[in-house]
């Protein structure tokens, strides 16, 4: 019975293709989006992790010589043989590559570079000497060596790792090292480092990477994004799925007086969603990925690893990539079509059986649906005001783009209405009766619409504010062209007198860890000088924040610790059980997890008698040259110096690819609405032909009236598009005032960019007009019979 | 995947694919295979034999407390060649695993260290001996009185060991067979130390008095690819007769077994496939396997049939390469202690 | 066959409850046919949906084939009227998405009793032959009634129940398709019940009923 129930069942699709084509593009819309999304999250949250930490710098406790570049092998053995679970590291230029030597049987197993692939063989791996790269490196690297290169996908560029003994042959350094990597867990009764290595000393593993906070925060909102991505894919789902079970209310009330059960019904049509969810989600996740890869090249690389089938370990990887992206493609055809059944379930064996009118909006109804878009929109008013975590915020949000797009037809209703009453002639007059009577076919498409443009509002001014954000902060952090560590008190003395004659400031920076108003902060001292006040902005200030402070009568506190402390500019800070002092300014300090608190160089040490300074912010007009004399005249090591531009390029071009990512996105976000639109419009076109042929009849040409079919979509558009723009704003401030807040403590400052927006807007009327073209064309070509067909009885 | 893991398959006798019986002193890699009639030569051959795929420096011990509690100590060097020479720098083709544990009859304690060759992080030398990995060493002036140390996160040891017998040599005078096919290894034992030293735990130090077992064997094919592990038996008799026996299973359920009795004096007897024999009796879950932790164990020959049983049924070494070993208790026919190892359980 | 016991059956209106049946009874036998009659809302659709299954009698008892089915469950009733009682509606029969020849061999493939040639012979009958492969929207009206009932007969039901089986096709159309039903349904011995507000029709039945506010006049 189920075979032949199906049969016909199915037979509905088969004689509507475009709707099956429909259901199936916007699942698989839908789907590729998010995966999508989901890829080049985890493709830049990759990249930021392999520049952040390329061989776990931050990871591990290192030992690092006192004086000097080199750890002697004899040192190493020594100490090895003392207990201490170390393991080397040779690191230097090679061919103008950072070149890293590692021991993969004494490396920390965490450490990615020293993974060994399947069939990897030991031997030929201390035989050929291989050297690990990714695919970018090998591509430049491949014409300086023979050996063979390993490509391993997370290394970050222009980075070599290889043997260590390879390494010391590279680098003509053998018997050499340059740390070592201090293992978490070490035997019972270690002897101390001084006993042994007296030559070297610890240098504890640091905290969180300063970036890795930031792009957390980051990958939150372009998650978000995601799902608002999913949520325009599942908007065409839904309408799909309503119009096709509204089309097949006959054949269910046909079926069922001749006996089919309800159960057996809702079943059978239920297990057909779920065959469409998982044939729409698999190609999705492929396309997903294959956008991914076209838009990054580096993602081919890791998508080698999810599709490829060799390393066993990935394997289950990529099933969960796999099960991700269909059961959320499942999820959201369950949650599109479950008023459909739920519909389906209801209907009654004894209706006319005729098919109603796709969503009316009139009447009940539409009060109906006024009431629920009013209540959740007082929802979001009333959560952004008392809302409290993460939670809140994202319901937030759900409940702020859902109650904008079920207001969003009312919305064009009264204001198609306002337009019909002003116009005085009658041809104006019926287009605009005549596009409101539209409204409820369209309104889903618009809604699709809408959401995709209050999307891709919010997350240009999400990303674009991010993105200045960041720069801004690294300009006013790092503004000193190199940073410089010195290894002792000695070493800090004479670095200062062999700088201060080659560069325009040398600027120390003390710093000491103390509870300040009763939350972990570093205290910082800073010889504040222009260098500082050119550079720093404040989120809020004193009238002259920097001399206030210089003169050491006033600090300059980061956001975390105001906000935290509840404290802002006036307020006083006690720093010491003597000394409180009122706050001159609040600055921004994207990506720390702790408070801080700068003062003068001078008040610093009042409070912090014997601090002698190790880090060096240098101002000079030639850090290029500047950092070869510390290296090659004054005998500083390669990993003592920091140069600004470098961290700054690094930043700057993973957040450009990732930046290329969400704008094509944007695009093909507002393509799908599009295709929303072409397949309302041409769901509507056979319906058309009863209400357009007495105006045709009245004397109006073909032509025209395909000429008023597109300035119809292009008026709903624009009209779209226009209540878009301050969804897609609320939209931006709820990730970045709230969202942002909730889960880093901190806010992200929302700038507004109206070009883009123009240019969004433009695409989106771009869209709907594309989407409407072909309609319009198929109407004025539309055979006079057929128009004339409307009038005779005969049907 | 781990390339500890990877040196671990190579290391692993029950993990190496045998790779053919050349029988001419050399495989097709250029590594030496054992041969019947070797003459040994010491103490060089207590020494590395670089030609050599796979040599292990193997001590187990049977220890007592002042309070009589038992305590059961493993201490073990394996080298593994990639290639059948040794050179000098981190180019040496000689790879080196220790593995070390600590049972009382409570707690388990394990840890493991790799180390490359050639630079001096893990090697051995004759005269005197010292065998190390990292700071654990079996060190001393010669192979008959030895210093033996190794720490974890969680223990250490430190204990002296003075040979009280003379070597015993296994099979056809040390070339041992290992299965029917003829793989064979050679081996020789120093069953007779006397142990007297400190163990080390969270709960402080303890001093110890016991007996222990040095295993020395080397080879480069020692198992067939249809074996899937072993259960190896050094059973110490209070009389002081001793009993080192082992079943290597095949994959078929059969086994192939092999044993040598060795009288107090030092003089062995060798018995081929087949008289040694050893059948599990309970079961012990550990994690997410079953490992046989009593056994009944016969030499017909001799009149052995005892129940051997685990000190400690969770002596599990959850290494790169996990496998079970541990001290046990002799009761039957005669009453002793030795140790247990058993790998292929996982 | 089928037997109505004081049939009750009221509808929730504005002004509570609207009786539409008040206690209505009759018998009908193998091969009876019955006309229903009445005026608009004397209930006897909605007489015709219960004995249909279709719907729920509050009072009284329906039996068929002996049997009480006044109570029976959703999927019992459809099991019914998969097997056993046939309906024919006014219009919007037919499933617009298969062609004629699977929408008359569907019932009797739920019903399990398909039979090709006799389902071609059904068709053959009523003028069919040329429009298997057609869709139900390129059909007359009088074409797609006609398939209707070949689709009800060729399940073999043992009673065939029609709302207004012609009452949207022109007068001589009616006539003709109404034979061709009455002909076709005395040939497989089933019992038919009428609903039908046209004189025309009733009189074609062996006997009719009239159904006044709920009640047989």
């Amino acid at each position: 019975m189920s075979a032949t129930i199906a049969r016909a069942l199915w037979s509905h699709w088969r004689r509507s293709p475009l709707q099956l084509f429909t259901l199936l593009a916007g699942l698989i819309l839908a789907t590729a989006l998010w995966s999508g999304v989901q890829a080049v999250n985890a493709e830049a949250r990759a990249s930021y992790d392999a520049a952040a930490a390329t061989l776990g710098e931050g990871q591990f406790d290192q030992i690092i010589p006192r004086q000097g570049d080199d750890i002697t092998q004899a040192s190493y053995i020594a100490l090895r043989r003392a207990g201490w679970q170390v393991a080397p590291v040779i690191e230097g230029r090679w061919n103008g590559f950072r070149l890293i030597g590692l021991d993969p049987l004494t490396a920390p197993a965490t450490l990615s570079s020293v993974q060994p692939e399947e069939g990897f063989d030991f031997a030929d791996y201390l035989r050929d000497g291989p050297l690990s790269v990714s695919a970018d490196t090998a591509e430049k690297l491949r014409d300086l060596t023979e050996r063979p290169l390993r490509i391993v996908a997370d290394l970050a560029l222009d980075t070599v790792v290889a043997d260590i003994g390879v390494a010391q042959t590279l680098l003509r350094a053998e018997g050499k090292l340059t740390r070592l990597i201090v293992a978490p867990t070490q035997p019972m009764g270690l002897p101390t480092l001084a006993v042994v290595a007296p030559e070297l000393r610890l240098e504890p593993a640091q905290a969180d990477a300063d970036v890795g906070r930031l792009t957390d925060s980051f990958h939150l909102n372009l998650t978000a994004f995601g799902l608002l991505s999913f949520a325009v894919g599942i908007f065409i789902v839904h309408g799909a799925i309503g119009l096709a079970f509204e089309q097949r209310r006959a054949m269910i009330r046909t079926l069922r007086a001749m006996g089919v059960p309800l159960a057996v019904l809702v079943i059978l049509m239920a297990t057909e969603l779920l065959v469409f969810a998982l044939i729409g989600g698999g190609i999705g996740v492929l396309c997903g990925y294959a956008i991914a890869a076209l838009l990054l090249p580096d993602v081919a690389a890791t998508l080698e690893g999810l599709y490829g089938a060799q390393v066993a370990g990935t394997l289950q990887f990529r099933a969960s990539w796999w099960m991700s992206g269909l059961a959320i493609c499942i999820g959201g055809t369950a949650l599109a079509s479950s008023g459909a059944l739920w519909r389906l379930s209801r209907v009654s064996v004894i209706e006319t059986g005729r098919a109603q009118t796709w969503r009316t909006l009139s009447g009940k109804a539409s009060v109906i649906q006024a009431v629920v878009a009013l209540a959740l929109l007082a929802i979001t008013v009333v959560l952004a005001g008392v809302g409290q975590g993460l939670i809140a915020g994202f319901a937030l949000l759900g409940c702020l783009l859902l109650g904008a797009a079920l207001a969003l037809p009312l919305l064009l209703s009264v204001v198609l209405a306002g337009f019909r009453s002003f116009s005085k002639q009658a041809l104006p007059q019926w287009f605009w009766a005549d596009t409101r009577q539209q409204l409820p076919g369209l309104s889903l498409a618009l809604m699709a619409l809408l959401l995709a443009m209050a999307a891709n509002v919010g997350v240009s001014t999400m990303v674009s504010s991010f993105r200045l954000t960041f720069v801004g902060f690294l300009d006013q952090r790092l503004f000193s062209e190199l940073y410089v560590r010195a290894d002792d008190a000695d070493q800090s003395a004479a670095l200062q007198r062999f700088l201060t004659p080659r560069s325009r400031a040398v600027l120390p920076i003390v710093e000491e860890r103390r509870q300040i108003a009763g939350l972990p902060s570093e205290l910082y001292g800073a010889k504040i000088g222009p260098s500082y006040s050119d550079n720093w902005d404040f989120l809020a200030a004193a009238e002259t924040p920097w001399q206030d402070a210089a003169r050491g009568q006033a600090v300059l506190v980061n956001e975390q610790l105001a906000r935290r402390a509840g404290l802002w500019v006036g307020d006083q800070i006690t720093l010491s059980d003597q000394l409180s002092l009122p706050i001159a300014g609040v600055f921004g300090d994207y990506g720390n997890p702790i408070g801080q608190v700068v003062i003068s160089q001078s008040l610093f040490n009042t409070l912090v008698p014997d601090a002698v300074p190790l880090n060096f912010g240098v101002r000079s007009d030639d850090a290029r040259a500047l950092r070869q004399a510390l290296i090659d005249d004054f005998g500083l090591r390669d990993s003592q110096i920091v140069d600004q531009d470098t961290i700054k390029a690094l930043s700057l071009s993973i957040f450009e690819r990732t930046f290329t990512v969400t704008g094509a996105l944007n695009i093909l976000t507002l393509a799908v609405a599009g295709f929303a639109i072409l397949m309302s419009l041409l769901t509507l076109a056979a319906m058309r032909v009863p209400q357009l042929a007495p105006v045709w009849a009245l004397g109006l040409t073909r032509r025209k009236l395909g000429q008023l079919e597109l300035i119809r979509a292009l008026v709903l558009a624009a009209l779209t598009a226009l209540f878009a723009l301050p969804l897609g704003l609320a939209l931006a401030w709820v990730l970045l005032a709230i969202v942002n807040v909730e889960a880093f403590g901190w806010r992200l400052p929302m700038y507004l960019f109206p070009a883009d927006y123009l240019k969004l807007g433009l695409f989106a009327t771009v869209a709907a007009i594309l989407a409407a073209s072909w309609p319009a064309l198929k109407l004025s070509r539309l055979p006079p019979a057929d128009l004339l067909k409307v009038f005779s009885n005969e049907r | 995947m781990n390339v500890r893991l990877l040196l671990i398959a190579l290391l692993w006798p029950g993990l190496v694919l045998a790779q053919g019986f050349a029988g001419l002193g050399t495989d097709a890699e250029g590594f030496s295979v054992p041969e019947r009639g070797k003459v040994f030569d010491f103490p060089s051959d207590h020494g590395p034999h670089p030609d050599f795929r796979i040599e292990w420096w193997y001590i187990t011990a049977n220890m007592t407390g002042p309070d009589g509690t038992p305590y059961g100590l493993q201490w073990t060097l394996f080298r593994s060649a990639m290639a059948p020479e040794e050179r000098e720098g981190w180019s040496s083709p000689q790879l080196w695993l220790g593995h070390a544990a600590l049972t009382t009859p409570e707690h388990h304690f394990t840890a493991e260290r790799f180390a490359r060759g050639g630079v001096g992080q893990a090697g051995v030398t004759t005269a005197p001996f010292e065998a190390w990995i990292d700071e654990w060493r079996m060190v001393g002036p010669n192979f008959d009185t030895v210093t033996l140390e190794a720490s974890g996160p969680d223990f250490a040891y430190d204990v002296q060991l003075t040979a009280q017998g003379p070597l015993v040599f296994h099979g056809d005078a040390g070339y041992s067979v290992k299965s029917a096919e003829g793989q064979a290894s050679y081996y020789y034992s120093q069953p007779f130390y006397a142990l007297s030293g400190t163990i080390m735990t969270d709960q402080g130090e303890v001093p110890v008095t016991g007996q222990a077992w040095l295993d020395r064997e080397w080879s480069s094919q020692p198992l067939s690819d249809d074996q899937s592990g072993w259960d190896w038996f050094s059973l110490s008799f209070d009389n002081g007769d001793k009993l080192m026996g082992f079943l290597l299973r095949q994959t078929d359920g059969s086994f192939y077994s092999s044993a040598t009795w060795i009288a107090p004096d030092g003089v062995s007897t060798a018995y081929e496939d087949g008289v040694f024999a050893a059948e599990p009796l309970a079961w012990t879950e550990i994690g997410p396997r079953e490992v046989p932790t009593r056994w009944r164990v016969r030499l017909a020959e001799k009149g052995v049939d005892v129940t051997v049983e685990a000190i400690n049924p969770n002596a599990w070494m959850p290494l790169s390469v996990p496998y079970w070993e541990g001290p046990v208790t002799i009761s039957g026919s005669h009453a002793g202690r030795g140790y247990l190892e058993m790998t292929g359980y996982d | 066959m089928l037997k109505l016991t004081d049939v009750t059956k009221s509808y929730a209106g504005a002004d509570g409850p609207i009786e539409v049946l008040r206690g209505v009874s009759f018998e009908v036998n193998t091969g009876d046919t019955l006309a229903l009659t009445g005026e608009s809302g004397s209930g006897k659709s909605t007489l015709l949906h219960l004995i249909g299954g279709l719907d729920q009698a509050e009072g009284g008892q329906i039996s068929f084939d002996g049997r009480d089915i006044t109570h029976l469950g959703d999927a019992e009733r459809a099991a019914l009227r998969r097997s056993e009682i046939g309906v024919i509606f006014q219009q919007f029969n037919l499933i617009p998405s298969l062609d004629v020849g699977a929408n008359i061999a569907f019932q009797a493939r739920l019903a399990r009793r398909y039979d090709a040639q006799a389902a071609r012979a059904l068709a053959t009958k009523l003028g069919l032959e040329g429009q298997l492969s057609k869709y139900p929207e390129q059909l007359s009206g009088g074409q797609q009634q006609r398939v209707a009932i070949a689709r009800t007969l060729a399940a073999r039901p043992k009673l065939v129940l029609a709302d207004e089986p012609t009452g949207n096709l022109d007068e001589d159309t009616a006539a003709q398709v109404l034979a061709e039903m009455l002909a076709l349904v005395a040939a497989t011995g089933a019992a038919l019940i009428t609903v039908t507000h046209s004189p025309q029709v009733a009189a074609q039945m062996g006997q009719t009923l009239r159904l006044s506010h709920g009640q047989l006049a």
